[in-house]
């Protein structure tokens, strides 16, 4: 590989993460996803043995048995009605191996749903939003958006143990590698956890249908090693600085009622409809993970986020010219 | 015992001729008789099975490449919701009350349904719940929130205006009808039997559509709960769904699914029911193992009414409740098992016909297999919280509903189709239908398993490029475009056969049950005189008096 083509990869990947963007539930890189990996193993195994054999026995039945063009007779083939013995063999050997899959499921799932988090693991609330993720850090006091960093626990040590709830209607979380699907549900507090071995960028989705929009509702699990992770934590906890004197663009901000539902913490814009933006410029996606964010996305979703997202509950904001230079380059310095 | 001749004698008493349009119009309207009310039951079903399958090919056309503009996310939201709802309730249930209709009281030798006009009430309950829930597109409200309508998103404050209202009444107006006709089938089969046909007499068809009756029985009053539940929180303002007034949205999952689940052994219960009239016939032998068929029904009844949670694994339900719906799923396998194998051993040491009918049951046996095992990974709760509401799913539920259901029913639809217009189709088209239609399937069907590995979740109008999901969404479309010309030659093939094909005689197949003794359509009171049977395959003992099943029972 030439060297300007490296350099431009590590600039498109600042964070020096590998992303996944094709996701692979083949690659488990946490103990849950382990667990479900290894149940899909022997799930291949047992039943593609299944189907070898009953598919065998089937074709080779319908070859020997079928009626020969050469035969013409209105002979009738012996009458058959059954045998106990044959038929009790074929009712105990799948009662085994029901038991077999039946017991390891058990395991697996006592393994996954009761396991206790260690005395220092990572909590981390998430709250679905028709068709955003809002994403707590309690311990931390960091409130952001769509994109889950946590730190990689490679025994357990840091093992990070979600909430899920929602505000509004049924979303469901999954993303392959790290996290299999939990339900985000209204007036519920469903518990789940991850402890991913390998850092990366990894792709996920909302896997329930939750609206118009369900199918861009998007999310990124940022692993990191614990040394990034915990200098993301203190970029994360500073509060923009309070201007000594309120730029254009802030004002911008107020007067088009940004602020109605965009928190900026450290200022008085408090809305808590949509995503917090105190650290917009930090994150990698606009709109739940339908444009990436640079500049020009970021400007052509203020302008009108019903072109790349039709039916999301932001609506067009009409701003133009001269304006939107001044809402976007304040937005730019929300870093 | 012997009072009946083969073939038995027909002549004519009471057949009425109509000439006028509006006479022949208000016959079929006013009708009562179970064969005109089974036949318009299939014919409804085959035009909803066309509508909604139009539905599946604008859905397959907006899903061929990533960020498709073919259809609006709102449009493509209300085609996957009519599509599944139709499907489910204006394909499958007029299918299971059709071929419940109109075989079952000429297999068992009776003259009509016990009850006759709630048998017409239950098929014009569900005509007008088809239209009540049609007409949503005349008034612009398309009902949009899938068709097991999760709450909350079904409350008035995610869904307001008026389509999920014609989305409920729809179906619970269709709904009535279908236990009206349940409660026929039951009453008909345990009263009207012909003299000697005990219930271990009672042909494999006639067991299986009982047991699908009772089932439909025990599962249709709980939808009819939720839905008037939901009814009365959107009409009313009551909160049984609603979360913020502390309502429990998991109630409406656990009712939906309670109907929901055994919902799919119903459909699927009436193509076991061909499956084992066509494989014997076709293999020359009698099914084996009768007794242990029906045990295995009876005892997919009884599991499979207890395994409703298994679509609810990621709703944090406790590890006991998963492990419990996990192991009663997979124990619906062994009785299903036993059927597959059973229908093996029918045709083991036959001499197999491969006409049309045959055909398709036999794609039904290979696709239906797949599709069980498929289901027996997604049984295991921890792989599917991989699984879950993937386009995995997806592909599983087509090859059981699909290259189960559908296959099967052809299967039907060939085997009856002489007994029910008088004229035989043409069996090269029916091959070339089988095996076009057998390819498309699979084309279809098989890349869902694979965009399900690599991450798509279901209901999603568009995905993004680069996420590696592009060649499966193609090569599926390009499928559905093969799945077309297979069902345009079955549309050939039933229009050919009325207008030119031979006349089928009573007995094309050479069979052994009851409705084969009558004419090729049957009178309005199908026997002159009422059979007598002394077997399971009355006409086996006719046509064989030198070796009769009844010495064997």
């Amino acid at each position: 590989m030439s060297a300007p083509l490296l350099a431009l990869l590590l600039q498109a990947q600042p964070s020096g993460l590998t992303e996944h963007k094709i996701t692979n539930m083949f690659n488990p890189l946490s103990t849950p996803t382990r667990v479900m990996f290894n149940m899909g193993m022997l799930e291949f195994a047992i039943t593609g043995a299944i189907f070898a054999v009953v598919a065998g026995l089937l074709a080779y039945t319908m070859i020997r048995f079928r009626k020969r063009r050469d035969d013409d007779s209105r002979q009738e083939p012996p009458q058959i009605y059954g045998s106990n013995q044959i038929e009790a063999a074929w009712t105990v050997i799948p009662i085994l191996i029901v038991f077999v899959i039946a017991g390891v499921s058990a395991r697996s799932v006592w393994g996954v749903e009761d396991a206790s988090p260690p005395a220092n693991a990572l909590h981390i609330s998430v709250v679905g939003h028709q068709y955003w993720w809002e994403i707590y850090y309690p311990a931390y006091n960091i409130v952001t958006a769509n994109e889950i960093h946590l730190p990689v626990s490679r025994n357990r040590d840091r093992a990070t143990y979600f909430e899920y709830t929602s505000k509004d209607v049924i979303h469901s979380l999954w993303v392959p590698e790290v996290i299999g699907k939990t339900d985000l549900i209204p007036n519920r507090v469903n518990h789940t956890w991850v402890d991913p071995s390998q850092a990366g960028v990894y792709w996920g989705s909302c896997t329930e249908f939750c609206g118009v929009q369900h199918a861009n509702m998007l999310i990124q699990f940022v692993v990191q090693e614990p040394a990034d992770f915990d200098k993301w934590v203190a970029d994360q906890q500073k509060a923009q600085p309070v201007p000594t004197e309120i730029s254009a663009g802030q004002k911008r901000f107020q007067i088009s009622g940004c602020w109605a539902c965009h928190e900026v913490k450290g200022t008085r814009f408090n809305g808590r409809i949509g995503p917090d933006l105190t650290h917009l410029m930090s994150r990698r996606e606009i709109g739940s993970g339908v444009l990436d964010n640079t500049p020009e996305n970021l400007r052509s979703w203020v302008v009108n986020p019903q072109q790349a997202k039709p039916g999301c509950l932001m609506p067009q904001s009409k701003i133009s010219g001269e304006n939107l230079d001044q809402l976007i380059s304040y937005l730019e310095t929300l870093k | 015992m012997a009072s009946i001749n083969y073939p038995l004698e027909n002549t004519g008493v009471g057949q009425r001729t109509e000439h006028s349009v509006l006479q022949i119009l208000y016959r079929w309207i006013a009708t009562t008789d179970h064969k005109k009310l089974g036949l318009m039951y299939i014919i409804c079903m085959l035009l909803y099975f066309v509508i909604s399958g139009l539905m599946a090919v604008a859905i397959r056309i907006q899903l061929a490449i990533p960020n498709n503009h073919f259809v609006s996310p709102q449009t493509f939201n209300q085609l996957f919701t009519m599509h599944g709802t139709t499907m489910v309730f204006l394909v499958g249930m007029p299918m299971v009350a059709g071929l419940g209709n109109y075989v079952v009281p000429l297999m068992i030798g009776a003259r009509d349904m016990a009850f006759p006009r709630l048998n017409a009430f239950g098929f014009w309950a569900f005509f007008f719940g088809g239209i009540l829930l049609y007409s949503s597109y005349a008034f612009g409200s398309v009902p949009d929130v899938g068709w097991f309508g999760y709450a909350p998103l079904t409350s008035k404050t995610f869904s307001p205006g008026a389509s999920t209202d014609f989305w409920v009444l729809g179906v619970l107006v269709a709904g009535f009808g279908t236990i009206a006709s349940a409660i026929n089938v039951v009453a008909t089969t345990v009263s009207m039997r012909c003299p000697g046909m005990t219930l271990r007499r009672m042909p494999m068809f006639v067991w299986v559509m009982l047991i699908d009756a009772l089932l439909i029985l025990l599962i249709f009053p709980p939808l009819a709960a939720a839905q008037s539940m939901l009814m009365i929180d959107r009409l009313a303002g009551a909160n049984f769904f609603n979360a913020n007034a502390g309502g429990n949205v998991l109630l409406w999952q656990h009712i939906f699914w309670i109907f929901g689940h055994p919902e799919v052994y119903v459909l699927i219960f009436p193509i076991f029911a061909i499956m084992s009239e066509v494989v014997p016939v076709f293999s020359r032998k009698p099914i084996f193992g009768k007794p242990a068929m029906v045990a295995a029904i009876v005892m997919i009844f009884f599991i499979g009414s207890g395994v409703w949670a298994h679509h609810m694994f990621t709703v944090g339900l406790s590890s006991l409740s998963n492990t419990f719906f996990a192991t009663a799923t997979m124990l619906v396998g062994i009785p299903t098992g036993i059927k597959i194998f059973n229908w093996t051993a029918t045709m083991y040491g036959g001499k197999i016909r491969f006409a049309t009918p045959m055909l398709f049951a036999c794609g039904f046996l290979f696709q239906f297999l797949v599709a069980g095992l498929t289901g027996i990974m997604l049984a295991t709760a921890p792989f599917d919280w991989q699984l879950h509401h993937t386009y995995f799913v997806v592909g599983h539920f087509h090859f059981t509903l699909i290259g189960g259901l559908v296959f099967g029913l052809f299967a039907g639809i060939y085997y009856w189709y002489p007994k029910a217009t008088g004229k035989m189709f043409s069996e090269t088209i029916g091959r070339l239908h089988f095996w076009i239609f057998m390819i498309g399937f699979n084309v279809t069907f098989i890349p869902m398993h694979f965009a399900g590995f690599l991450g798509m979740p279901r209901r999603v109008y568009t995905y993004l490029p680069g996420h590696g999901l592009e060649t499966w969404n193609l090569i599926s479309t390009w499928g559905v475009a093969i799945q077309i010309v297979g069902i345009l030659l079955f549309v050939v093939n039933v229009i050919w056969g009325l207008w030119k094909g031979p006349k089928a005689g009573d007995d094309p197949w050479d069979a052994w049950t009851l409705e084969w003794a009558t004419t090729s359509p049957p009178p309005e009171y199908n026997f002159e005189k009422i059979p007598v049977v002394r077997s399971g395959r009355p006409l086996w003992d006719l046509k064989h008096p030198e070796d009769p099943d009844w010495k064997f029972e």
